[in-house]
């Protein structure tokens, strides 16, 4: 059975800031960040947005590509986030009842800081795989905070992708998955915490850096390849600056993880960084391309994946929903105290009838 | 707390849940037991069907005084649409330039958070319009 | 069915009474229509009472026994009975209790309206007023009552070429109006300026285009025609009051630059009381909104449908024009208790016929019509009234 991505669907909500925009209230040098992040803009929700809705359309994008689908036929459906709108009460049952495809199946959402949307990739391979389901759907959506005045402010940012998983009319083989996990306790948020906490540059080598390559490597070892067998690379990227490097460090080339790079335009995406990374380069991936996927999460772990696109991308509908290159040019630039308003960083009074 | 009360109309909000009377044709949104046109006649008739989500807009507005929950939002553009079923539904316009809006413009639907039951409560989730982009 | 007359009339100045609390406003004004009509209190067989939303604004229901309680009419345990029609909740009681008398089933009724609005703050009161709409199919979304009437204005404006000048040019004349009035709200003159230049509320409609909240109270003392002369020497005869229903939401009408309710209780009216719109010399309707008195002088029938901006800008329905459009001052100088109104329109009409109007006075006025509306039209209630 050969397993892999039957559909898929992407979101970025539309408001932008910049980074020289966030500096200028903090009375640092945003241009610099800017160029040090290699971050021009970030993508905003809106404040009728939400992890529920972002996964929503995504997950629409991706139904209206094969309206040949039943949506009663997906069998199981995640959302990996580690911004759910409800600390308690998933974001899945309510995808799931958007897209049509409750009330036979099962729900769960996924946290693994950046890569729960990825995990639940793999979850959805499994049932799959193993003829469990017929279809599954995984999506990786966030709308991540930074603290006011924290370097993260400058990039975490929102979006998401969804993916329909299974083993008929697949545009995309995922031939192997590996991951590499330990506790390495980089970046975290303790309940009843507003905002994350990081450990400074303990978050490069041994957290992202070790991680990745070592997922990386797992993979290009059971699956006997090495990183000119590839046309493209999506790596995680928290800034534009990390998957240049860990790139380099693995002997792929800026040219491959050119059209998955969009942290510099939207920021990062959190749960949605990959996701939104593949997308992009299945928007524009021939028959017989190979992808090479690394995501990472905070805490830590990577997951990697090897694919390779069938000649069913050929018939499949891309036209029916917008591309990602859609919605990073589709946005309305926003000041500070727009955004400080939308992301409810300013207090507001207490209702009083 | 209305919980329930948002909750039994999530068919609706969600996925535009609406009904069709077998015997005139006419399409009814929400969903009602019987035809208002075909009254008995229709018993028994009514089919249960989705809207597909695009409509032109009919009339519109830009308000500015907000009820408290959307003060978050205000101004904002209220828009009637005339769905292609021929039925007609009321709710926000999203992404356009107050400026911009006009009478027959095509439009689709989309999720996103309408209101909660405060920052403690349930969040309740339904359809606004975006433009249709050529 | 009995003729029925009018032979009594009361009611409170429109406005922000602080001092005032509803079972004041409510008793105020019945026992002003009871004394008007110089009657007892053991001569009132029956009390009907249109108010709104107690429940919301004073977390009162059950207000018909209330107020009989506070006007002393509860010691006769007479029957006393709340309608509500939203904003048409006056009206409503009004015909009921001009159906009490027609039927035979009581001879004396006050009818009374009353509304408290100013407990609550502004925000409240606005949603409570927007309940009158579809609250799970167009409040829920965002349309406030306030957005409803701007999307009939744009309709109005994009279907017959209706301009804002002219939709503002109501609110001009009805504050001219209430300025000859000394119990309305606002007894200021405006000018058409102000009116355009004032906040948006829902665009096209402003600040001075929205009646305001209001508290007040009004109430009406009703007997068979044959015996009112022995009340009053100015009886004023209801020669019809008809009513009419509609969608509640505003999207499931197949046009919104009418009210069909308001076309079909007219209709009604004017066949039963065997009448013309022309024959009509004085109106008090339903300008909740500025637009709203537009479309209610095209469907009453006073103008050509799509003329009625035309018709206001040209001076049509001020003093010396074709027929004068509430010169109370309407909903909107007058004042707006939501209750309140169906009643206090009958109150300047029965004054007007008895040509008690003072410096607001229509000239020759004998036939006159209230015209009160629930929502965005999906209750009217239409009454005619004439000298006797």
């Amino acid at each position: 059975m050969e397993v892999g991505i039957v559909s898929y669907g992407a979101y970025v909500p539309r408001y932008r800031i910049t980074p020289q925009e966030i500096g200028r209230v903090w009375g640092s040098d945003g241009e610099a960040m800017s160029k040090g992040l290699m971050i021009y803009s970030k993508s905003v929700p809106a404040p009728d947005e939400d992890v529920i809705t972002i996964s929503t359309e995504a997950a629409r994008n991706m139904m209206k590509r094969v309206p040949e689908v039943d949506p009663k036929d997906i069998g199981a459906l995640y959302v990996g986030s580690e911004s759910h709108p409800y600390a308690v009460k998933p974001s899945g049952t309510i995808v799931a009842e958007a897209i049509g495809c409750s009330p036979n199946m099962t729900v769960a959402d996924y946290e693994f800081a950046c890569k729960a949307g990825t995990a639940a990739i793999q979850t959805c391979m499994g049932m799959v795989g193993s003829g469990m389901i017929k279809y599954g759907v995984a999506i990786g959506a966030d709308t991540s905070q930074g603290a006011p005045g924290d370097p993260l402010e400058y990039s975490a940012s929102s979006g998401g992708a969804s993916f329909l998983i299974g083993a008929k009319d697949v545009i995309a083989v995922i031939n192997h998955t590996s991951s590499f996990t330990t506790d390495t306790p980089d970046f975290w948020r303790r309940e009843g915490q507003e905002y994350p906490s990081h450990g400074g540059r303990f978050t490069g080598e041994p957290a992202y850096f070790k991680h990745i390559t070592s997922a990386a490597k797992l993979v290009l070892k059971n699956m006997n390849s090495k990183p000119t067998d590839y046309q493209y690379a999506v790596f995680h990227q928290p800034n534009g600056k990390f998957p240049q490097r860990v790139a380099k460090m693995l002997g792929f080339t800026d040219k491959q993880i050119e059209v998955g790079l969009l942290t510099p335009h939207i920021g990062n995406t959190y749960s949605g960084a990959v996701p939104l990374g593949l997308s992009a380069v299945l928007d524009v991936a021939q028959p017989g391309e190979r992808i090479f996927v690394v995501a990472y999460g905070s805490g830590a772990g990577a997951d990697g994946f090897d694919i390779t696109i069938t000649d069913k991308i050929s018939r499949f509908n891309r036209p029916a929903a917008p591309l990602v290159s859609y919605y990073i040019q589709e946005k309305k630039v926003i000041d500070y105290a727009t955004y400080a308003k939308f992301r409810g960083k300013i207090r507001i009074k207490e209702e009083v009838a | 707390m209305a919980t329930a009360r948002f909750w039994r109309e999530n068919p609706s909000r969600y996925n535009l849940k609406a009904i069709r009377c077998g015997n005139c044709g006419k399409v009814f949104f929400p969903p009602r037991a019987v035809c208002s046109v075909c009254h008995r006649k229709s018993i028994g008739k009514m089919e249960c069907m989705n809207l597909k989500g695009e409509g032109e807009v009919y009339s519109f507005t830009v308000v500015h005084e907000a009820p408290s929950q959307l003060e978050m939002l205000k101004p904002y553009v209220v828009v009637m649409v005339k769905m292609d079923e021929g039925v007609m539904l009321t709710s926000q316009l999203l992404d356009t330039d107050p400026q911009e809006v006009k009478i027959g413009m095509r439009v689709r639907t989309t999720l996103r958070r309408i209101g909660e039951d405060g920052a403690g409560g349930v969040i309740y989730y339904g359809y606004k319009f975006a433009p249709i982009k050529a | 069915m009995r003729e029925v007359a009018v032979i009594g009339i009361g009611g409170t100045k429109f406005g922000e009474l602080w001092d005032t609390s509803f079972r004041d406003l409510g008793m105020q004004a019945g026992l002003a229509a009871v004394a008007d009509a110089k009657l007892a209190a053991e001569d009132i067989d029956a009390l009907y009472v249109g108010n709104m939303s107690a429940g919301r604004f004073i977390e009162q229901e059950h207000v018909a026994a209330l107020i009989a309680d506070y006007s002393g009419l509860a010691r006769d345990h007479i029957p006393a009975t709340r309608i509500e029609a939203a904003g048409a909740s006056g009206g409503l009681a009004f015909r009921q209790g001009y159906l009490a008398v027609a039927s035979g089933m009581h001879d004396i009724v006050v009818v009374g309206g009353a509304e408290k609005m100013t407990d609550v703050g502004d925000v409240l009161a606005t949603e409570i007023q927007s309940s009158a709409a579809d609250q799970q199919w167009e409040v829920v979304f965002g349309a406030t009552l306030a957005a409803l009437f701007a999307m009939i204005a744009r309709r109005h404006m994009h279907e017959f070429g209706t301009t804002r000048e002219q939709i503002a040019q109501v609110a001009v004349k009805n504050h001219k109006h209430g300025a000859l009035n000394p119990n309305a709200q606002f007894q200021r003159e405006i000018d058409l300026s102000t009116v355009l230049k004032a906040p948006w509320v829902a665009e096209p409609l402003g600040v001075f285009d929205c009646a305001p909240l209001s508290d007040g109270a009004a109430a009406v003392v009703l007997c068979s025609m044959d015996r009112a002369r022995s009340y009053t020497t100015k009886p004023v005869r209801i020669i019809a009051s008809t009513q009419a229903s509609d969608t509640l939401a505003l999207h499931s009408r197949t046009s919104i630059t009418s009210f069909p309710a308001t076309q079909v209780a007219a209709q009604k009216a004017f066949r039963l009381a065997r009448k013309t719109p022309d024959q009509v010399q004085v109106a008090e309707v339903h300008d909740n909104f500025t637009i709203a008195e537009i479309l209610a002088i095209e469907d009453l029938g006073f103008f050509p449908k799509g003329q009625g901006g035309k018709a206001t800008m040209d001076g049509e329905t001020t003093l010396g024009g074709k027929v004068v459009v509430n010169p109370s001052g309407g909903l909107k100088a007058r004042g707006f208790p939501f209750g309140a109104t169906g009643v206090a329109q009958v109150v300047e009409l029965v004054q007007q016929l008895r040509g008690e109007a003072g410096k607001r006075q229509v000239p020759d006025a004998s036939l006159g019509l209230a015209q009160n509306t629930g929502g965005t039209g999906a209750t009217v209630v239409v009454s005619l009234l004439e000298v006797a």
